[in-house]
């Protein structure tokens, strides 16, 4: 059988559908599993065709993903539970957020999951002492360059970034889910109130607003790099959560808009729902990847990053902030 | 304010292998390998049986081995090092 | 990509794709004795790619890619585009290598077991392999062993040997009838030119072997054998895999078993015809 692989829409199919990888040959695979890495998704692919049948190469590649996607996950707890046993004195809700939280709570959302740093939402009278309960514990700075640090702490919804001296991993501490100069402004007290406690203390968001808070980030936050593991989390929090009161919380945040689309874009992406004019731009952008890994589609890619920039500043900062940044270049 | 308490991993939270004045340890929860020298195995499969104070870990050393003076701090000071390490939590 | 090539390399299977025909042209040449990957489905993609359109015909320079990115890696000259792919395959395989724990280290094969080489860049490991072999040894491999934590087993890994500056005319005298690359001058790392494995070494490249020896080689000093003990050999041996850390428990008791179960020696020598000597009256005194 000969196809030509056009874009990920093949990656989409094969995790809303696994059946679907029945009728791939070897080139078919080979696209697919180049595809699935250069998503970060290939750990989440290999749970969801597991067990099917398949090409002997192409369990032993998938049995490797899911041993990777274990080991990062035992990783990335790890890093919850020493921030967990750093920040134990300062007494303040320690919220995890994204991949780490999916993981924690055993979610849908984290199997297969590939985790980069730890996110943590801590309210934002506290964020002096968790900071220097964090310098004390070992962790420091990435980049000591006070421009930027200025920049983070008045504008940025997070501190700067940290990493752990001699773990080598890096914390990301969010007082809110945006940055302050982004039009939309979530609140930040209802996301702590409505948070839910683990068994060791710590917290994650509750599910509407997990799936609030990945909506944000896929659309208000980022330039849709990535995009296409996000919408899989909203799919698998969607399917495990349901969506009862989604749009009054939602629109409380402020977030009506981002939900909805994210949820319509799912719809279509995954299953057989109808996308509009707008929904099929996003579909174009987070399905630009090509049978060899590469991204495509270079002028979407394009206006994304730009729109990114400009909806987490107004225009006049945003010149400020790159004319700053060249100038010191 | 009561004594702080050393806790060290679960029972089967370490593989640990013995190469020759150090061991090397492997530490299921983080995946991390650490190489300690004596005492610190010895410390860590103290711990590990239950969590102590740092005054009974001392009296439980001094079973043991024949401790110089001094130690009570060189003591405090590997505790602290092995809670920075992740391998024992302070409680 | 517009030009592909894909090959089989020990239990390995790369894709490589390229913006020209010549390093693939170079590449087909070099491997054409070599099986492709298993049921079609390459382990690891490579690329080797122009920044720009135009870099593919002015001054053309190769970029490096595939599944596994480097972003800072400086790009190559097209000449060297053999050289490029090997790079490319060695970052595919430093960071995503996980059914096997991965050792920097050379390796040959006498009767069902196998003696490791592992050293720094310059040490000697890939030019006194390539000796060993020409005494009748089996060439496992320059670069990578590939140890499987179940078994503690040694797999092969015999991609084109990269020599070396002096290394160069070393191999070239104990294999003159060996199939080479082109002489590829100046490179990042100095002179180098690939070696095609003997013929003995790819028919043989898919039958393990059992660790018997773990040698430090260290090019330069006079005649000298010493034991390395235990725990420098297991922190060297940490140092010299790229994928310790990401296989966990199993990396763990792969390396503690070998360390256990195998000597360690260290080996200084003046010359490779000394070197070769030392390891092989090592071998007997095993």
């Amino acid at each position: 059988m000969v196809r030509v692989v056009n874009d990920a829409r093949i990656l989409a199919r094969a995790l809303a559908d696994p059946g679907s990888v029945a009728g791939l040959d070897a080139d078919g695979w080979t696209a697919l599993l180049a595809m699935a890495r250069a998503e970060q998704l290939i750990g989440t692919l290999a749970m969801r065709v597991d067990g099917l049948a398949m090409p002997a190469a192409v369990k032993a590649i998938l049995d490797d993903a899911r041993a990777a996607a274990e080991h990062g996950r035992r990783a990335a707890l790890w890093e919850a539970e020493m921030a967990r046993r750093a920040l134990a004195a300062v007494d303040c809700p320690v919220v995890l957020l994204k991949g780490t939280a999916f993981v924690a709570a055993g979610l849908s959302a984290g199997q297969g999951r590939s985790i980069g740093d730890l996110d943590i939402l801590v309210p934002r009278e506290s964020i002096d002492r968790v900071e220097a309960a964090l310098l004390a514990a070992g962790w420091e700075w990435v980049k000591p360059d006070p421009y930027d640090d200025a920049y983070y702490r008045r504008w940025m919804h997070e501190l700067p970034p940290l990493i752990h001296r001699e773990r080598d991993r890096m914390i990301d501490v969010h007082h809110t889910i945006l940055p302050l100069t982004a039009r939309i402004t979530p609140d930040p007290v209802a996301l702590i109130d409505d948070s839910v406690p683990l068994e060791n203390g710590l917290r994650t968001l509750s599910p509407n607003a997990m799936l609030i808070h990945a909506a944000a980030h896929l659309f208000a936050d980022g330039d849709l790099a990535g995009g296409l593991r996000n919408l899989w989390d909203i799919r698998c929090l969607v399917e495990e959560f349901g969506t009862d009161g989604l749009a009054a919380d939602a629109g409380r945040h402020g977030l009506s808009a981002q939900v909805a689309r994210s949820l319509r874009i799912v719809d279509a992406l995954f299953g057989a729902g109808e996308a509009t004019v707008i929904d099929r731009l996003y579909i174009r952008r987070v399905t630009a990847r090509d049978g060899w890994g590469r991204p495509t589609r270079p002028v979407t890619r394009l206006a994304f990053y730009i729109r990114s920039h400009w909806l987490r500043m107004p225009p006049a900062m945003l010149a400020r902030h790159l004319w700053t940044k060249f100038r010191k270049a | 304010m009561p004594d702080a308490l050393y806790r060290g991993p679960p029972e089967d939270g370490l593989l640990i292998a013995p190469l020759d004045a150090f061991t090397a340890v492997y530490h299921r929860a983080s995946g991390i390998t650490h190489l300690l020298t004596e005492p610190a195995p010895h410390i860590l499969a103290i711990l590990q049986e239950r969590a102590l104070s740092l005054d009974s870990l001392l009296d439980r050393l001094e079973r043991d081995y024949d401790l110089a003076d001094g130690t009570r701090e060189a003591l405090a000071a590997r505790l602290d090092e092995l809670v920075e390490a992740g391998l024992v939590a302070r409680l | 990509m517009r030009h592909a090539f894909s090959v089989r390399i020990g239990p390995v299977g790369f894709r490589i794709g390229s913006d020209w025909r010549a390093p693939i042209a170079a590449l087909e040449t070099l491997y054409r004795d070599y099986p492709g990957p298993r049921d079609g489905v390459a382990d690891f993609t490579v690329r080797l790619f122009a920044r720009r359109p135009w870099r593919r015909f002015v001054r053309p320079s190769v970029e490096i890619g595939g599944d596994y990115m480097l972003p800072e890696a400086a790009p190559l000259p097209l000449r060297q585009g053999v050289l490029a792919a090997e790079m490319a395959m060695n970052l595919q395989m430093a960071l995503g290598a996980r059914r096997y724990l991965l050792l920097h280290a050379s390796a040959v094969e006498r009767d069902g077991r196998a003696v490791l080489m592992t050293g720094i860049s310059g040490a000697g490991k890939s030019t006194l392999a390539t000796l060993l072999a020409a005494k009748g040894w089996r060439f496992m491999g320059d670069e990578f062993a590939l140890l499987d934590p179940a078994t503690g087993l040694v797999h092969a890994f015999p991609r084109l040997i990269s020599l070396k500056n002096e290394g160069i005319a070393a191999a070239e005298a104990a294999w003159p009838a060996a199939r080479m690359g082109p002489l590829l001058r100046a490179t990042p790392k100095g002179d180098i030119r690939h070696m095609v494995p003997d013929a003995r070494a790819i028919a043989a490249m898919d039958t393990p072997a059992a660790p018997a020896l773990l040698a430090f080689p260290r090019y330069g000093f006079a005649n000298e054998t010493r034991p390395v003990p235990p725990a420098e050999a297991f922190v060297r041996m940490t140092q010299a895999s790229t994928n310790y850390v990401a296989l966990g428990e199993a990396g763990f008791r792969g390396l503690t078993g070998l360390i256990a179960q195998v000597p360690s020696v260290a080996i200084d020598y003046p010359d490779g015809m000394s070197a070769v000597a030392q390891v092989e009256a090592l071998w007997s005194a095993l």
